[in-house]
């Protein structure tokens, strides 16, 4: 084989490696994406019953009911709420009045059936999706204390 | 004081540094070996004062002075030693003080052990490198002061996060930061040949070892990280495909690619281009990985950031040495001279193989992680890019790469003959099929392409077998002259023998417990039982443990299997007072190289605790698969030819004689 005939076995190669991983990932991109929906775009636009979807705002006071294992309590942004059931245990920073993140899917009677429950954050910050969606809400100013966050943060020294 | 004389020792390794781009680089311009040399002394310097100011550091969270912001906001006078050394670096200031501190270490290493390499190449290796550290060094003093004073001094600190006060954290980062900055050294190499503007297979036999270091340091930090979320996070799961995980799979994927190129480039000086490439961008996706982790960018576990200044220093940073990395390239690479033809069928047509898929696999995870965060900054869309991209994606990149795995050992350079090794591996082949089969009708349930993968594992783990066997000539010799072959491998044949065999043992873990895991939520009171496969838990008692800055309510479970008692497992929930968080600590035992896994949930008045039970088969082995991939590569390391690494030229190197057909 020439030198010119190897490197285009070579090039060929390497074309063919890149078409196969480009067309992987722009299938499963399109496939398996979910979108993150506050409660109130959930109610504003229609999302089709069992597309799946990330639910973020604040878990409602009062509104968790246990029994066994399943869960169910609502998640709110002010403006709207959206009733949740998940079957499973909760993550140790679940907590009412506390930002959370629901993975599901929306049920034909408008309530979300979560297959996983975040609360991935510490008690000065919450999940940046949720802190985005209060704040288009309005329900919560930069700087300001979170809602139902438990303690404010420290004060740091000046010039720090 | 101590704090004050830290940050003062960081101000004066910053001038070093600076130091240790000029005057080396201004030697090798002027070609004075005085300037030269300079480099040398110059960077062991800045090792001294950087780990000076470290120890410092790590002085003051020893002591738990309170006075300096940063141990304030990260340790507690209650938490046990261990931890308040390790907190050092739980935090974005000290853990990027540990960046720069291995960085300046891998630079005191070339500048001690590089005594055989060439003075301009050695000068410009360290003036890179010193550039490197000057960068990091600013952003430490500019916008990431770990000494900064807090006045007034609190009483007490606000304590390290409790999901972090744990030993697999004492271990994760420095190993993680010794593969991430090992792979500057790479960099440094590729970015002095360009300017050098010559390149040979000398040059890679020195680079090997550092990447080779680099990437060993890479595979124990990550299988470390993934363990620790494993045990410490209480969803037992080990790969979450979260961005930061992604941070540091990446550079990995690089560094694996540019091991293999280099093997090219040094054995036929070939790839020479490409090799540099591999160097440049290994490395980019370092400076990316530490982009993600600690800019504030992804709100996630390890990002406890949220200082954009610090993202735009930090993107400044990745902007300046990738852009100045690529475009160095753009303009010099032509003038390297391509060498070492071969056939497409040949060890080289594998390695090429290798590093395509290799690349394409770490741009499909570079594009899930970064995908996001692109079209949230143009749309406002949130989108999460979640395990099913990643399972797609990556893995249907990974399935052809690891078939291919077991042909390249065996494939001759030059010219391979493709019928001939795939006979050789026959015996694996017909094995490998024979196990697929042997699963497929033992198990029931599981996913239908479960058995396949299990057949690709033990293709994977018996094709580098069959390298070692055909080296030795077994079954075609007799023993004693088999043996006295095998005695003759190089310790690199052993090594990427024991580090592929490693791949298909980790496939293997993952398969299985992908594949067999058994699951079982409950909520159950004192003296309920859960079965799960043939084994029963029964709930014994609750019980109150207090720990040195805890409370604990830990449930206890015995275990019978078929009736015979097996022990108990304990799985609790943990309260740090002092940051009113919780914690789960799962309960963990190993039976053989499975595990079962019990974390524990809420506790309802009525005394009914949620619970969830798993038995996750075979799952050791994800984590020794790793383990015994850096030991194949700490073997390779080991090679003499690589140790000596001398500029001699590329004698007949002793090899066990090919059998003959």
């Amino acid at each position: 084989m020439t030198r010119k005939g190897r490197r285009l076995v070579l090039i060929g190669a390497g074309l063919g490696v890149l078409a196969l991983a480009a067309g992987l990932i722009l299938s499963a991109l399109t496939d398996t994406i979910v979108f993150f929906r506050s409660p109130t775009e959930v109610a504003q636009q229609q999302v089709a019953p069992g597309a799946r979807l990330r639910l973020g705002g604040l878990v409602e006071t009062g509104s968790v009911v246990k029994s066994g294992t399943l869960t169910t309590f609502k998640v709110t942004d002010g403006n709207a709420t959206v009733k949740v059931a998940y079957s499973g245990i909760l993550p140790d920073l679940f907590r009412e009045g506390q930002g959370v993140v629901a993975e599901g899917a929306l049920q034909a009677d408008g309530s979300f059936k979560a297959d996983s429950v975040l609360a991935k954050h510490d008690e000065k910050y919450m999940p940046r999706e949720v802190a985005d969606a209060l704040k288009a809400q309005g329900r919560w100013q930069e700087g300001g204390p979170a809602p139902g966050a438990a303690s404010p943060p420290a004060q740091r020294a000046p010039g720090s | 004081m101590i704090a004050e004389i830290g940050q003062y020792a960081l101000a004066l390794a910053f001038a070093l540094s600076l130091a240790q781009v000029i005057l080396p680089a201004w030697g090798a311009r002027r070609n004075d070996p005085v300037l030269m040399s300079s480099a040398g002394p110059i960077a062991l310097a800045l090792f001294g004062f950087i780990a000076f100011a470290f120890g410092a550091l790590v002085q003051l969270y020893v002591t738990s002075d309170f006075t300096v912001v940063n141990v304030a906001e990260n340790s507690h006078s209650q938490m046990p030693l261990i931890y308040k050394i390790t907190s050092t670096w739980g935090n974005h200031e000290g853990s990027m003080l540990l960046w720069v501190f291995v960085l300046a270490f891998f630079g005191a290493l070339v500048a001690e052990f590089g005594s055989n390499l060439p003075d301009r190449l050695k000068a410009l290796v360290l003036a890179v490198q010193g550039a490197v550290a000057a960068a990091f060094l600013s952003f430490i003093l500019f916008t990431s002061n770990p000494f900064a004073r807090l006045v007034p001094a609190p009483a007490e600190g606000r304590d390290l996060n409790p999901i972090l006060q744990d030993l697999g954290l004492a271990i994760h980062p420095p190993l993680l930061y010794l593969g991430y900055v090992g792979l500057s050294i790479s960099f440094a190499f590729a970015i002095a040949a360009l300017i050098e503007g010559r390149i040979d297979a000398a040059w890679a036999r020195w680079v090997r070892p550092w990447t080779l270091a680099a990437w060993i340091f890479l595979t124990l930090g990550i299988a470390m990280g993934s363990y620790w979320a494993y045990y410490e996070l209480g969803w037992g799961g080990w790969w979450f495909w979260d961005p930061v995980e992604n941070a540091s799979l990446m550079p990995w994927l690089a560094a694996t690619a540019l091991l293999h190129s280099a093997v090219v480039m040094e054995k036929r000086d070939a790839l020479k281009v490409w090799t540099i490439l591999l160097a440049i961008l290994a490395f980019s996706l370092s400076l990316v990985g530490t982009f993600l982790v600690r800019s504030g960018v992804l709100t996630s576990v390890h990002a406890f950031a949220t200082d954009p200044a610090r993202g735009v220093f930090i993107l400044a940073i990745l902007t300046f040495f990738i852009a100045g990395g690529l475009t160095l390239f753009a303009f010099r690479a032509s003038e390297l001279k391509q060498g070492g033809l071969f056939a497409p069928i040949s060890r080289e047509g594998a390695l090429v193989l290798n590093n395509l898929f290799l690349t394409a696999a770490t741009a499909a995870v570079l594009v899930g992680t970064l995908y996001p965060l692109a079209l949230e900054a143009l749309t406002g869309d949130k989108i999460t890019v979640g395990p099913p991209y990643f399972n797609l994606a990556f893995g249907g990149l990974m399935v052809p790469l690891v078939f291919a795995m077991p042909f390249g050992p065996l494939l001759a350079w030059k010219r391979g003959d493709l019928m001939g090794v795939a006979q050789r591996l026959m015996l694996a082949a017909a094995l490998a099929v024979v196990a697929a089969v042997v699963i497929a009708a033992a198990t029931t349930g599981g996913p239908v392409l479960a058995p396949l993968a299990v057949g690709l594992a033990v293709f994977i783990m018996l094709g580098a077998l069959t390298d070692i066997a055909e080296r030795a000539g077994l079954g075609r010799v007799t023993a004693r002259v088999a043996l006295a072959r095998l005695a003759g491998v190089p310790r690199s044949g052993y090594g990427t023998a024991i580090a592929h065999f490693g791949v298909g043992v980790c496939l293997l873990g993952i398969v299985c417990e992908t594949g067999w895991s058994l699951e079982k939520i409950a909520s159950v009171k004192l003296g309920d039982t859960v079965t799960i496969g043939a084994r029963s838990l029964t709930l014994d008692r609750l019980e109150n443990r207090t720990g040195a800055n805890f409370r604990a309510r830990t449930a206890v479970f015995s275990i019978r299997e078929d009736g015979a008692p097996q022990g108990t497992i304990e799985a609790s929930r943990r309260m740090f007072a002092a940051r009113q968080m919780a914690t789960t600590e799962a309960g963990i035992r190993t039976f053989g190289l499975s595990q079962l896994y019990v974390s524990m949930g809420e506790e309802s008045p009525d005394g009914h605790i949620s619970m969830r039970a798993t038995y996750k088969p075979f799952v050791t082995l994800i984590w020794l698969g790793a383990v015994v991939m850096a030991l194949g590569g700490a073997l390779s390391l080991a090679d003499r030819r690589l140790r000596v690494g001398a500029p001699r030229p590329a004698t007949k190197r002793p090899r066990a004689p090919v059998p003959a057909e």
